[in-house]
């Protein structure tokens, strides 16, 4: 009835007429503007801190670390990021002080009034130097945050029995979320309790931040996600900081406080997409069979630990790409450097190892002379196939289906034949083809949805409706649609009889972060149970006040033996005036037979995996260099789509993001410091830049998913980049190892290639 | 923000050159202001007291003046798309135009701002070069025509007095069987800054380049004419050979730098590759 | 300095500093909140307002070279509470998702149906250029043009 249906967004009204109210919407009487003053250097030692004795500071509230009440960390994975820096500075930009003022204006003046001294120290600022050693150490005994060990099989036998064994070196840059929304929170003393609203991905993770700094309990402390103009990742743990800030400030100055970032300060500041170097070398038979796979992954996790650790664990696991191999060794690090911690960003490790696994398939295609495609189709993994950490999988695989229909209806095989060997046009332009083929976990790795156990509910209000409580928040992705759809479905009433309870951490469980592909995938099924329960109670309610107990729930009524007994809203009215309220909590469990071994790295890494195929077609302008991507064609196996239309729009926004990945965005630094940190100079696709998009979605049902459905918000983000990098290749001949592949990097390119001929 | 600046909005040229003539290097003058508020919003900028000239319809309208249009120092980006008689007499600075940011830029940016704002990338500006374009500027003191070609001293500097206005550009038509091009090369393909930018118009007969100037933004301190590799053109048949030496001629001839949109070595490559794409065009 | 205009049919004054930037008037003076900041220099198109038909950045127009014009924000749309058929399209094609960029997204779009009733996808896609979303890939906010100016 509901699910399956593209029904209209539920908070569309209020995002087309511009009421929904965003986080610099609302202003609040009394309230205060505040702003970080930031370190700018990259490394070194704060020495003096002086405030301008000519101006009037009598109207500004300062705040440094000796002003948190608790400790001075951002509550996450290591607890080693200050809020405040005390006195080592570890990044440039790094958060000092916090200003607030009655008006903007006020504070940018109060603001050109301090002077940070510093001793500064020679920064580590890329990962060679990480792991040269030749600086001063930043984390640990070698730089190194976090190692993983995937084995699996034996490599040296596998090198062995291989006729060819090829190796390839791959490089992925920075990249900025860019959600169009800056970040911005607005925090409220109270007595003795907390209020923040804000823009965010995870209300949870800033209650417990806020706790912990404030000494306050659960329910003193209390989160609010107003509208959020998009998140990617980025508003997930960096929130946290900037809602403690506003906090800080407001509990200084007693007064509510807005804290807003200007879009460089944004970019400057807060998290970017793991840059690394992936390297592969693949032992493979003649005829084109993986027989053995070394890989090594290298991120650059950035000044603090943060959740640098998942994003290598998720990097380590999706490293082999969705291909068979029995003998596998993967090994991956990530490094401290001085620059920003990297974070959680759409893909969280796996748009990286995509782009060289990928890369990888097409070396060994052009080494061993066979076409990458049949290549790929040797390969890929299939029902009851093992995966890189021992998974067999068991349900739910479209690889075969996300292959065929983007091969076919992107007419890949013809189009591959006509270009590429194709004479340059008249304007000196080539036109390519590329594929690529990806996968991708939906929930967290490992145990982690089974130690997390996440909460959600239904309630059923007193005007006889239904309401669900999540902690999961809608970022534009349609949490909240498909939500209602789920519990709609469910309980077997109309989607407009279900609303959403905001998120407000006094009002909805802790569902987990809105992160991981798992809002849809794991608290829709949560939700799903949820109103399962619910449904049971107001049976039995109304088996007891109808004397029916054969009643069923039927498009919001009722009924018993092709009887109408009552209206779902009566009934719902009567039980909440009767029994108080009626509230259905659910936890999630993983599905039976998921195992995983966190000490040998290996077992079911994720309950299921998402599938994706995907063709450009790309010309270049062999003059400048230039690569236009036409058209992109994919097939991405997602479950059951609750709401077709919302997921075609994450796969073509991801989709989007990605070819700016592949072929647009990339920072620019200056001794640690982001130098194109403004919307002119960090080039993100404008519409003219996005390639027209063919998006099939493929519906291979999940039984442990809500209705059938996996998860989609990440996958779209892993196949653009090689596919547009495979399709540069077939245009040009000029096989670029790093992205993006911007018109320069494609000179140098076409010039080592045409150097070697 | 802002709330400290004044401006004062004239509604004639006359009390424009008023406040000027009193006022002459405090206060900035704004047209559009696509280019200034930007640097105002990032607080790049400290003038105190602007000269809002939005309101001076003496500087609007776009003329026919015989051999020559005349453009008001207003006209907008969007006026220069829309109107036929640049349509018709000067195609390159239609082309140019629509490159410029996007429509809402386009709306509101002037081709006087782009002149005075004097930034090597302005992407009308290498038309107004290759075109060579006059520039009429007045004060109280008078009116006078510059050469567009000896507007700009050196990077973002002007040879326009403090107390003076851009009025006007003037462009001489395209004469008949002469050609002319545009080729922007940006960040990407709206909202973009120029990597390399080239203006250009030529005549040919029988396969010959009578005439030819060609003109580059994003690869000097200011926007260039490059009258070493126009030489090696003149008066040449057009052949595959002299479109590679022109390509090389123009790499050496331009000063181009690594920023953070691009590298010298492809702007050197490109800026050649990119006048090949136009003599390539002149030859069918 | 007292400044007189139109805002979606209505006569407005304010008294602001003449170079107080129009999307700070309509946001802080007017509470017009719609009208949305992604950048300040001009690059995103989040605050998009219709002046005197053509579509501008308002955090690139001061305030005093406003006087006497007539404005629409995305408050202007919807009368009565009602979408008009070109908010209805964005709602029924999936052409809002977080919505930050939305308001402009449909000023422009706007500005365009205006000025050209039945435009191309191309044409479609070089109107909204200056209008950058990070959610929808365009596909669907072009559709939803498209959509609107069909039933135009």
């Amino acid at each position: 009835m509901a699910v399956g249906q593209n029904v209209l967004r539920k908070e569309g009204y209020e995002k087309l007429t511009g009421a929904a109210r965003y986080i610099d919407d609302i202003t609040l009487d009394g309230m205060m503007y505040g702003k970080t003053i930031r370190a700018k250097i990259a490394r070194g030692r704060i020495t003096s801190v002086s405030f301008d004795a000519g101006f009037d500071w009598s109207r500004i509230v300062r705040c440094d670390c000796r002003d948190i009440p608790g400790k001075n960390y951002v509550l996450l994975i290591e607890n080693d990021q200050p809020l405040l820096v005390e006195s080592e500075v570890r990044h440039y930009d790094e958060p000092v002080l916090l200003i607030a003022a009655d008006t903007r204006a006020e504070v940018e003046e109060a603001a050109r009034h301090i002077r940070i001294e510093y001793e500064e120290k020679e920064p580590i600022l890329t990962i060679e130097q990480a792991l040269a050693g030749e600086r001063e150490v930043l984390y640990g005994a070698d730089n190194v945050f976090k190692r993983f060990l995937i084995a699996r099989g034996d490599t040296d036998e596998g090198f062995a029995q291989a006729d060819r064994i090829i190796e390839g070196e791959y490089r992925v840059p920075h990249q900025e979320q860019l959600y169009i929304e800056p970040q911005g929170m607005i925090a409220i003393p109270g007595d003795g309790s907390l209020t923040v609203m804000g823009s965010m991905q995870c209300p949870y993770y800033v209650h417990k931040a806020i706790k912990q700094l404030f000494n306050l309990p659960d329910e003193r402390a209390i989160v609010i996600q107003t509208t959020t103009g998009g998140g990617f990742g980025g508003k997930e743990e960096y929130p946290s900081t900037i809602a403690a800030h506003a906090a800080l400030l407001a509990h200084k100055a007693r007064r509510p406080v807005k804290i807003i970032y200007d879009r460089a300060e944004d970019i400057s500041a807060t998290t970017k997409r793991h840059p690394g170097i992936v390297r592969h070398r693949t032992g493979v038979l003649s005829n084109g069979r993986l027989v053995a796979s070394e890989i090594d992954i290298v991120l650059d996790g950035g000044a603090y630990v943060t959740l640098t650790p998942v994003v290598l664990s998720r990097a380590s696991i999706h490293a082999l790409g969705p291909y068979r191999c029995d003998n596998v060794r993967i090994t991956a690090r990530a490094v401290a450097t001085n620059t920003p911690p990297n974070g959680a960003f759409r893909g969280f490790g796996a748009p990286q190892v995509a782009f060289a696994y990928e890369m990888q398939m097409e070396r060994i295609a052009a080494e061993l002379g066979i076409d990458s495609l049949e290549l790929r189709r040797l390969n890929m993994l299939g029902e009851g196939d093992i995966t890189a950490t021992g998974q067999r999988l068991t349900w739910s695989v479209g690889a075969q289906d996300v292959m065929n229909e983007a091969v076919s209806r992107s007419r890949y095989v013809e189009l591959k034949k006509d270009a590429g060997a194709a004479p340059a046009t008249a304007d000196n332009k080539r036109r390519g083809v590329g594929l690529a083929f990806f996968f991708h976990g939906a929930g967290f790795t490992g145990s982690g949805e089974a130690r997390m156990k996440a909460a959600a509910g239904i309630e059923i209000t007193a005007e006889g409706r239904a309401r669900v409580l999540a902690g999961s928040t809608e970022i534009g992705q349609g949490t909240q649609t498909i939500f209602c759809q789920i519990v709609a479905e469910e309980l077997g009433i109309a989607f407009d009889q279900v609303e959403v309870q905001e998120p407000d951490t006094s009002r909805v469980p802790d569902s987990g972060p809105t992160v991981a592909s798992r809002t849809c995938m794991v608290v829709g099924r949560v939700v799903q149970m949820a109103a399962r329960d619910a449904k049971q109670r107001l049976l039995s309610f109304v088996a007891e006040a109808f004397g029916a107990p054969e009643a069923e729930l039927i498009e919001g009524k009722f009924v018993a033996g092709g009887r109408e007994l009552a209206e779902f809203t009566d009934v719902a009215r009567d039980y909440v005036e009767q029994n108080g309220k009626l509230v259905a909590i659910a936890r999630y469990a993983s599905p039976p037979g998921v195992e995983w071994d966190e000490d040998s790295y290996s077992g079911d890494a994720y309950p299921v995996f998402s599938w994706g195929a995907e063709v450009a077609e790309v010309e270049v302008d062999m003059d400048t260099f230039e690569v236009t991507v036409l058209k992109i064609t994919t097939a991405q196996d997602i479950g059951r789509a609750i709401h077709p239309l919302l997921a075609a729009g994450q796969i073509e926004g991801g989709t989007l993001q990605a070819v700016g990945y592949g072929l647009l965005e990339e920072l620019v630094w200056d001794r640690g410091r982001i130098v194109n940190n403004r919307l002119t100079n960090y080039i993100i696709p404008t519409s003219l830049d996005a390639p027209e998009m063919e998006t099939v979605i493929i519906e291979k049902e999940y039984p442990h998913g809500p209705f059938g459905a996996k998860g989609v918000g990440e996958l779209p983000m892993n196949g653009a980049a090689p596919a547009i990098a495979a399709a540069v290749f077939n245009a040009t001949g000029a096989f670029v190892t790093e992205i993006p592949i911007t018109p320069e990097r494609l000179q140098m390119a076409l010039e080592k290639k045409a150097v070697k001929e | 923000m802002n709330d400290q600046i004044t401006a004062y909005s004239p509604d004639s040229l006359t009390e424009a050159y008023a406040i000027l003539a009193e006022r002459a290097g405090t206060v900035k003058i704004i047209a559009g202001g696509t280019d200034l508020m930007v640097l105002m919003n990032a607080r790049m900028l400290d003038a105190a007291e602007f000269l809002d000239i939005w309101r001076l319809d003496e500087l609007r309208g776009i003329t026919d003046e015989g051999d020559r249009l005349r453009i008001g120092a207003l006209a907008t980006y969007t006026q220069l798309i829309k109107s036929e008689l640049i349509q018709n007499h000067a195609p390159a600075l239609v082309a140019a135009s629509r490159t410029i940011g996007a429509i809402q830029i386009q709306n509101r940016g002037t081709i006087g701002g782009n002149i005075v704002n004097a930034s090597p990338a302005g992407d009308s500006l290498p038309v107004l070069s290759a075109y060579d374009a006059e520039v009429e500027v007045g004060s109280a003191r008078g009116t006078r025509e510059i050469a567009f070609n000896e507007f700009y001293r050196g990077y973002r500097s002007t040879v326009l007095e403090p107390d003076e206005i851009v009025l006007a550009v003037r462009i001489p038509k395209l004469k008949e069987g002469e050609r002319d091009f545009f080729w922007k090369v940006g960040t990407r393909r709206a909202q973009a800054i120029s990597k390399t930018v080239m203006a250009a118009k030529a005549v040919v007969t029988g396969g010959v380049i009578q005439s030819i100037s060609i003109s580059v933004g994003s690869v000097a301190p200011t926007v260039i004419r490059a009258p070493k590799t126009e030489r090696l053109l003149a008066s040449h048949k057009l052949t595959p050979d002299l479109i590679k030496r022109a390509g090389e001629s123009i790499a050496n001839e331009i000063s181009p730098i690594t920023d953070l949109r691009s590298t010298e070595h492809y702007r050197r490559t490109v800026t050649g590759n990119v006048l090949a794409k136009f003599l390539r065009q002149l030859t069918n | 300095m007292s400044i007189q205009f139109q805002v979606n049919g209505t006569a407005r004054e304010v008294d602001a500093p003449p170079m107080k930037r129009l999307l700070d008037v309509l946001r802080e003076d007017l509470r017009l909140t719609g009208t949305k900041e992604g950048c300040g220099e001009g690059e995103c198109g989040a605050c998009s307002v219709i002046i005197d038909g053509e579509v501008i950045n308002s955090c690139l127009v001061p305030v005093c070279q406003v006087a006497q014009t007539r404005i629409i924000t995305v408050e202007g749309l919807a009368s009565d509470g009602e979408l008009e058929p070109l908010q209805r399209a964005f709602l029924e094609c999936g052409g809002a998702q977080c919505g930050i960029c939305t308001p402009g997204m449909l000023i422009a779009a706007r500005a365009l149906l205006d000025m050209n009733s039945q435009p191309t996808r191309d044409e479609i896609k070089e109107a909204i250029a200056g209008n950058l979303c990070r959610c929808t890939g365009y596909v669907k906010i072009i559709d939803a043009i498209e959509q609107a100016s069909k039933e135009n």
